[in-house]
């Protein structure tokens, strides 16, 4: 292969965002007629490579090189017009337009007021859609298509513009194992065609089947990239996780008491299934996995938020029934979500105001709220939790995300909970807030506080938690005490496993 | 049969079974509901709609909205009016009758340019852009005005003509002029690629730049558009009623135009309409609107009854659509 010039070389590519580094110095040569796996845990970097590619991310540094000429792709526009088409995991589409108009809408050579060829247009579509071997009425809505026949679209859209890069970017995860035999099928037609295909998945065994060879990230870089033939499946998580462990020591080593939560085949169908563990007084339990694996759906079926079908949850013993987040809070439940963005912050309200929320009760308790109580509450928690501030007064909004992340637990911890489930509570928070964070969920737990704590950082993990369970696809997988906690054990469970592919 | 079903299907069906069943329901208390005669005010009530709403439905199919449409025709007309009226004062001679056509709608598209430049340039959002213009161009009506009516002696005959005599059947030529924009309008919306690109920024506008489309300038284009077909609602007002009032004309319309177009099936969320849609919304309107006379409701409550009928279309357009998807989902599982 290396005779051949390469479709893409890519030098010293690196990109950063607000001055964090996201890809560091990456160079790759993709060739014609391979499929080229990229992988990488959350956040390594692989998705913001394939973006550079597409247009969709400027690099800060390096250059790209297309059939040994230096190329800038600008924009998606210009990389559809230099051939790369990027297949989104949740296709873009036009869903009022039909699967014709969406194939060909945006042609570079489009004049304004230049007519619509339907009929052309429509037979072009037929072609095309004949040529993948899918039956799709393209003069049908947009919407309402299966996801599998929306990327179908896509692909064609790709061929349509004859494109010799095709960037599928998690295409399978949700599809049934059927549509993904069809969609490999596919990928492998274009390939013996001459096109370059970037795969980029979480499932071994699926890059196993498709691709020739794989290019692994972590942390923004690029650790290796070889023939899949050569490296087993431990050589790649043992690549994909291999940095250094950090050591986050967990100081305060609490008493573990009774049960203080207690979840029993919790099942929602096509989100998880079966899930079944205890979190006791002073424990914190870990919930690890990929993103995707219904970690948070768990959490939100525990609190109400969207209640699971059957299984049965018990509180301090009881046996529960929680339809409603409010229920959740009276019975000593408190849930910082992972987004806090979306779930958790009144963004333009004030930070005490934001702080003061989860607390009606206290601040208002004849339905008028009482300033003087409201600011007492906020001075205290902004006291304990030292939270950085320019006044109570402040729209939450303006805070650092450390800071945000603070307010939204001094919020729960004010409902002075029993169990406190924490949803990805250091995501995009700076290292130093993020080592107080865990000084703090030691001390929750020390004060006998139940804390479940979803994370996919596994340094996080085995740093902070008695036990690790392990969930993968919406199956629990693993439940792992901290004696037997390595990254590789969490990891072997959180990656999906074999799945009816066709080799 | 499949024909048939697929006819049937389609969103426009209800809305036309709507205006039959209402037609038959007051035809039942008043016969004379049913007659040609009837058909014909019916039709001369809504031209002037018809016009304004093939803009407002691109509009809103770019998920936009131009509340500021009744106060262009307002402002288009009184500048027409008082050309007509200090035209020898002016230029010392009569300007030909027809050329408050092409300046109201010139006039109108400029009107319309400026929403769209005020949305597009600044990022602000249609419905406080238009909300602030529907007050700036009223009020600038009644500056060049000076609050001064345009009375009947100053429209010129021939202009008024076009509201009266008829080329054929009895029909006058305004109607005919109403439904000559929104065949233009349906060849531009379906046959264009700029027609098809609205649709596709109203679907989905983060995508719309991804995929090439220019959204500035065609926002702007269809904004423009919006201004135009209302200056043109606008001399169109001065030939139908033969006056201009600063205060009066046009004051209302965005609202019984919004309205046609929302019942006509045009999606407030964008990226959904058809023009057969928004011309039947028109005609339910119209249908609406000259029952109510008829069947002897007092003038005091007919604003109450038409916005009332207006809200009962809506639901019940809603309700079959929701349905409709339930359905869907079902034979999806």
């Amino acid at each position: 292969m290396a005779e051949t010039v390469p479709l893409v070389r890519a030098r010293g590519i690196g990109k950063e965002f607000a001055a964090v580094d996201v890809l560091r110095d990456v160079d790759l040569d993709l060739f014609p007629g391979e499929i080229h796996a990229l992988l990488g845990e959350n956040g390594a970097g692989k998705s913001t490579f394939a973006k550079i590619l597409a247009g969709v991310h400027r690099p800060s540094t390096g250059t790209l090189e297309l059939n040994g000429k230096p190329v800038e792709v600008t924009s998606p526009i210009v990389a559809q017009k230099l051939g790369i088409t990027l297949i989104h995991q949740e296709p873009i589409s036009f869903p009022d337009l039909s699967v014709a108009e969406n194939l060909v809408l945006g042609r570079a050579d489009e004049r304004w007021f230049s007519r619509v060829p339907w009929a052309e247009m429509t037979g072009e579509a037929r072609r095309l859609m004949d040529l993948l071997g899918v039956k799709i009425d393209v003069t049908r809505q947009m919407r309402g298509l299966s996801i599998a026949d929306q990327q179908m679209v896509e692909i064609a859209r790709a061929l349509a513009s004859d494109s010799r890069l095709i960037i599928m970017d998690e295409p399978t995860a949700p599809l049934t194992p059927k549509e993904v035999e069809t969609l490999f099928g596919i990928a492998r037609r274009l390939r013996d065609e001459g096109r370059t295909i970037i795969f980029i998945s979480h499932r071994l065994e699926e890059v196993r089947a498709l691709c020739d060879r794989v290019t692994i990230f972590r942390d923004g870089n690029k650790i290796a990239t070889d023939t899949i033939g050569n490296l087993t499946d431990a050589d790649i998580i043992r690549l994909m996780i291999g940095r250094p462990l950090k050591e986050y020591m967990h100081k305060t080593r609490s008493q573990i008491g009774e049960a203080a939560l207690r979840v029993e085949g919790l099942t929602l169908p096509g989100v998880f299934n079966d899930v079944s563990f205890t979190v006791r007084k002073g424990e914190i339990v870990g919930l690890g996995g990929l993103v995707g694996a219904g970690r948070t759906d768990v959490a939100r079926a525990i609190f109400g938020v969207a209640p699971a079908a059957s299984g049965t949850v018990e509180v301090d013993g009881k046996r529960v029934t929680i339809a409603d987040p409010s229920q959740a809070i009276a019975l000593g439940l408190a849930f910082v979500p992972e987004d806090r963005a979306v779930a958790g912050i009144f963004r333009t309200l004030s930070v005490e105001q934001n702080i003061s929320a989860a607390v009606p009760d206290q601040i208002a308790p004849s339905g008028f709220i009482r300033r003087s109580v409201e600011k007492l509450l906020a001075e205290d928690a902004v006291r304990k939790l030292s939270i950085r501030l320019a006044s109570l007064r402040q729209p939450i909004g303006e805070l650092s995300g450390g800071n945000q992340q603070k307010a939204i637990l001094a919020r729960w911890l004010l409902t002075n909970p029993s169990v406190l489930i924490l949803d990805e509570p250091t995501r995009g928070i700076d290292i130093g807030v993020k080592a107080e964070f865990y000084d703090m969920i030691g001390e929750l737990a020390a004060s006998g506080r139940a804390i479940l704590l979803i994370s996919s950082e596994l340094p996080e993990l085995l740093a902070l938690c008695d036990r690790i369970l392990v969930m993968s696809e919406g199956r629990q997988t693993a439940d792992i005490p901290r004696s037997a906690a390595t990254q590789e054990a969490i990891m072997h469970a959180a990656v999906p496993q074999v799945r009816g592919v066709a080799a | 049969m499949n024909a048939l079903r697929s006819i049937l299907l389609r969103r426009e069906a209800g809305i036309a079974v709507m205006i039959v069943l209402f037609c038959l329901a007051v035809g039942a208390f008043k016969p004379q509901f049913l007659t040609l005669d009837q058909l014909r005010i019916i039709l001369l009530l809504t031209p002037l709609i018809m016009i304004a709403a093939m803009g407002q439905m691109m509009v809103i199919v770019a998920r936009h909205v131009d509340l500021s449409i009744g106060s262009i025709l307002g402002f288009s007309a009184m500048v027409s009016g008082m050309l007509y009226r200090f035209d020898i004062d002016w230029f010392g001679f009569d300007v030909p009758w027809w050329t408050g056509i092409p300046l109201s709608i010139a006039v109108g598209a400029v009107l319309g340019l400026i929403n769209g430049l005020l949305i597009q340039l600044f990022r602000l959002p249609a419905i406080i852009v238009t909300l602030g213009t529907l007050s700036l161009y009223r009020g600038m009506t009644f500056i060049i005005s000076n609050a001064k009516q345009i009375d009947r002696q100053w429209i010129p005959s021939e202009l008024k003509g076009l509201s009266q005599t008829s080329p054929i059947l009895g029909i006058p030529w305004i109607i005919f002029i109403a439904f000559g924009v929104a065949l233009l309008a349906y060849v531009f919306l379906n046959h264009t690629r700029v027609g098809r690109q609205i649709y596709a920024i109203g679907s989905n506008p983060t995508a719309a730049p991804l995929r090439g489309i220019k959204v500035t300038q065609v926002t702007l284009l269809v904004f423009t558009i919006s201004g135009a077909l209302a200056g043109l609602a606008g001399i169109l007002y001065a030939s139908r009623w033969g006056f201009v009032n600063p205060s009066n004309t046009g004051s209302g319309f965005e609202f019984q135009v919004i309205a046609a177009v929302v019942i006509g099936g045009v999606s407030i969320n964008g990226g959904v309409g058809t023009v057969l849609g928004t011309v039947l919304g028109v005609l339910l309107l119209g249908c609406v609107a000259a029952a109510l006379p008829l069947l002897g409701i007092p003038g005091t409550s007919q604003a109450a009854i038409y916005g009332a009928v207006i809200l009962i279309a809506l639901v019940i357009d809603r309700t079959v659509r929701r349905q409709g998807i339930v359905g869907l989902r079902r034979v999806r599982a």
